[in-house]
């Protein structure tokens, strides 16, 4: 019984993960490491990755600024129209990516009203970098808040008090207590938004118009490369971001360990008597 | 006088949890505010911190209204219930914290934490972290960070409610000596009646947002001002009379209250230790039945059923009752050798919490 279970469960993997990565590290390499190597340092891809690298980076700086930010208000502060605020973070996770790139474009594209102020101010959102960074940080905006909220109110308001009544200001408190507090589930958040801006597909296609060498981020290359039955070059591209996201998720793994022994630190008896 | 609270209230939207408190803190003094939990003692020790701000009246510390003032700005130590130590520094680090606020000197900032870690007993163990520390320690900690920066007043917010029985027993004692050594002004609160009684020099009892007494432990205890107090302070017999030509009875007892009309009621308190038994149902005027014998460790209390079916509870030290042959359920007598008449509150108070027999009655 326990054999059959664990051979189920090995089945499983097989069938949904180790195969499918081993088939594409095939199609990858199986015309050498000089054909992959051409796909990848390819003007189009090379332009991918670093407009994906790009992308990133911008998601991952403002969104673990305003996550704080908004983590910080949602979890310390009372005011009108909290409860409805706190029920709309998880809305993108819940919205299809391209729904959401279809609502930015019925929101600024031609024709509509912000879309015509953009237009006469002669600043390009669709089509371009705005859109996709706009896209991307929706779809990746609950990662930090969703972590943070329940890490702050967990940690409670009394050592940043405490702190207050020692004569630190606010923004001493900030640095000095609740972020060493919150870093671990900060970290945390970041990892998750940098795999998902690194992976995202169906909101960029739709506002970036995909346009070769100018919008074309490196899932978008994989794409285009598929349907141009340029198989080796999607698959190459595509083994890169493999590789860079097993790298990220093994980060992440590390950062569950630190993060879940310092709770447990936290919460263990002690360990002197008085 | 160091702290100087006139007419404080404070409103949380329809709920007044402070109404109308006056008093001042002594140079020095180790002052409790006691009371039941909610009753508004930890709102007005926030409210003189600076972490609350106060609907109405004024807060003075060294005779400078704080009103106005930031929290920051007050320098005043603060200790909070359950430590509110930094957890990812370690001891001295938390000890130096508002000392590098402040921009001390390294060498001054040494030479103060290890002072302080040596004056809180907990030489060698700067460089733990709190969650290597027992709940005793970490309390020092806090103690020693609130002390660190030299505030001129000490507010502690029950300070050893999260630590088991013996440890906050050994706090207490450590409490007091540490304010004899540093004299610093200190105001503690606690819903801990024996607590307060032990430690401080005077008491505030608190209920319901209402300064109900202010006085030595004492006083407190021998005159209580409301019934409130009576009740919440060690433990009372209460009965209510009706009186009749000057006299109160009851349950066929008689007390003299000639200051009050005919058909006045009238509130009659006794300690329990003010209850003398017989086994003997014939000693004593009174005739009651034992229901219940409590032993409380250094006395036992008797609970006796009178004819009319009050219920009254009385103590005796251990050697006097394992003298006499008392068994539960027997007949005995009693009699009531002091009482005193209650002061009527304003308001009548809903349901106090029972206390139990207080081991500071003999």
């Amino acid at each position: 019984m326990r054999g059959l279970f664990i051979s189920v469960v090995w089945v499983y993997f097989a069938a949904l993960l180790i195969g499918p990565i081993a088939y594409l590290c095939v199609q990858a390499f199986g015309g050498g490491l000089t054909v992959f190597l051409n796909e990848v340092v390819r003007p189009e891809a090379v332009h991918g990755f670093w407009l994906t690298a790009e992308i990133t980076l911008i998601v991952l700086l403002l969104n673990v600024i305003f996550g704080t930010v908004t983590a910080m208000v949602l979890a310390r502060q009372r005011f009108w129209g909290q409860t409805f605020l706190s029920g709309l973070i998880d809305l993108p996770f819940s919205v299809s990516p391209v729904i959401t790139g279809f609502m930015l474009i019925l929101l600024v594209g031609p024709g509509t009203i912000l879309g015509t102020w953009f237009g006469t101010m002669e600043m390009k959102i669709l089509y371009a970098l705005p859109a996709m960074i706009l896209v991307t940080l929706f779809v990746t905006f609950p990662f930090v808040v969703r972590e943070l909220t329940p890490i702050l109110l967990a940690i409670g308001t009394e050592s940043e008090e405490a702190a207050r009544t020692l004569g630190a200001n606010e923004w001493q408190i900030f640095l000095r207590v609740t972020l060493p507090a919150i870093r671990w589930g900060m970290i945390y958040g970041a990892t998750l938004t940098i795999a998902r801006a690194i992976g995202e597909f169906g909101a960029v296609l739709v506002v970036s118009g995909n346009i070769l060498q100018l919008t074309q981020t490196a899932t978008l290359h994989i794409y285009q490369s598929y349907v141009d039955f340029n198989y080796v070059g999607a698959y190459a591209v595509a083994a890169v971001l493999l590789a860079v996201s097993f790298l990220i998720l093994m980060i992440l793994e590390l950062v569950k360990t630190r993060s879940s022994a310092v709770t447990e630190q936290s919460i263990s008896i002690p360990m002197v008597q008085p | 006088m160091k702290i100087e609270v006139r007419r404080l209230s404070k409103r949380f939207g329809s709920v007044e949890a402070v109404s109308d408190v006056s008093f001042t803190v002594k140079e020095g003094e180790l002052l409790g505010l006691l009371g039941p939990s909610g009753s508004g003692k930890t709102t007005v020790l926030r409210m003189i911190a600076g972490l609350e701000c106060a609907s109405s009246g004024d807060i003075f510390i060294d005779h400078v209204r704080v009103n106005d003032l930031s929290v920051q700005q007050r320098n005043i130590g603060f200790v909070f219930q359950h430590y509110a130590l930094f957890k990812h520094m370690t001891v001295s680090e938390n000890i130096a914290f508002g000392l590098s606020i402040k921009k001390w000197a390294k060498p001054q900032i040494h030479q103060r934490v290890a002072d302080l870690l040596q004056l809180m007993g907990l030489p060698g163990l700067g460089s733990r972290y709190p969650h290597q520390l027992s709940g005793g320690q970490r309390q020092r900690v806090a103690i020693a960070r609130a002390l660190a920066p030299r505030p001129s007043v000490l507010l502690l917010d029950e300070p050893f409610g999260a630590v088991d029985a013996q440890v906050r027993q050994e706090l207490r004692e450590w409490l007091i000596r540490l304010h004899d050594e540093l004299a610093v002004t200190s105001l503690f609160v606690t819903h801990d009646q024996e607590e307060a009684m032990e430690v401080s020099n005077r008491l505030i009892v608190f209920s319901k947002g209402r300064l109900e007494q202010i006085g030595s432990p004492a006083e407190v205890y021998e005159d209580p001002a409301t019934e409130f107090v009576a009740r919440f302070i060690g433990s009372m017999n209460i009965v209510e009379a009706e009186v009749k030509q000057g006299i109160a009875h009851v349950a066929g007892l008689e007390f003299p209250a000639p200051e009050f009309p005919d058909g006045h009621r009238i509130r009659i308190g006794f300690r329990p230790y003010y209850i003398k038994l017989s086994e003997d149902p014939n000693h004593f005027r009174q005739p009651a039945r034992l229901r219940h014998v409590y032993f409380l460790g250094v006395a036992y209390r008797l609970e006796i059923e009178t004819d009319s079916g009050l219920i009254l509870r009385s103590r005796m030290n251990k050697e006097e009752f394992r003298q006499r042959r008392f068994q539960v359920g027997q007949p005995v007598s009693y009699a009531i050798t002091h009482f005193r008449i209650l002061p009527q509150d304003q308001a009548p108070h809903g349901s106090v919490p029972h206390i139990l027999d207080s081991p500071l009655t003999p």
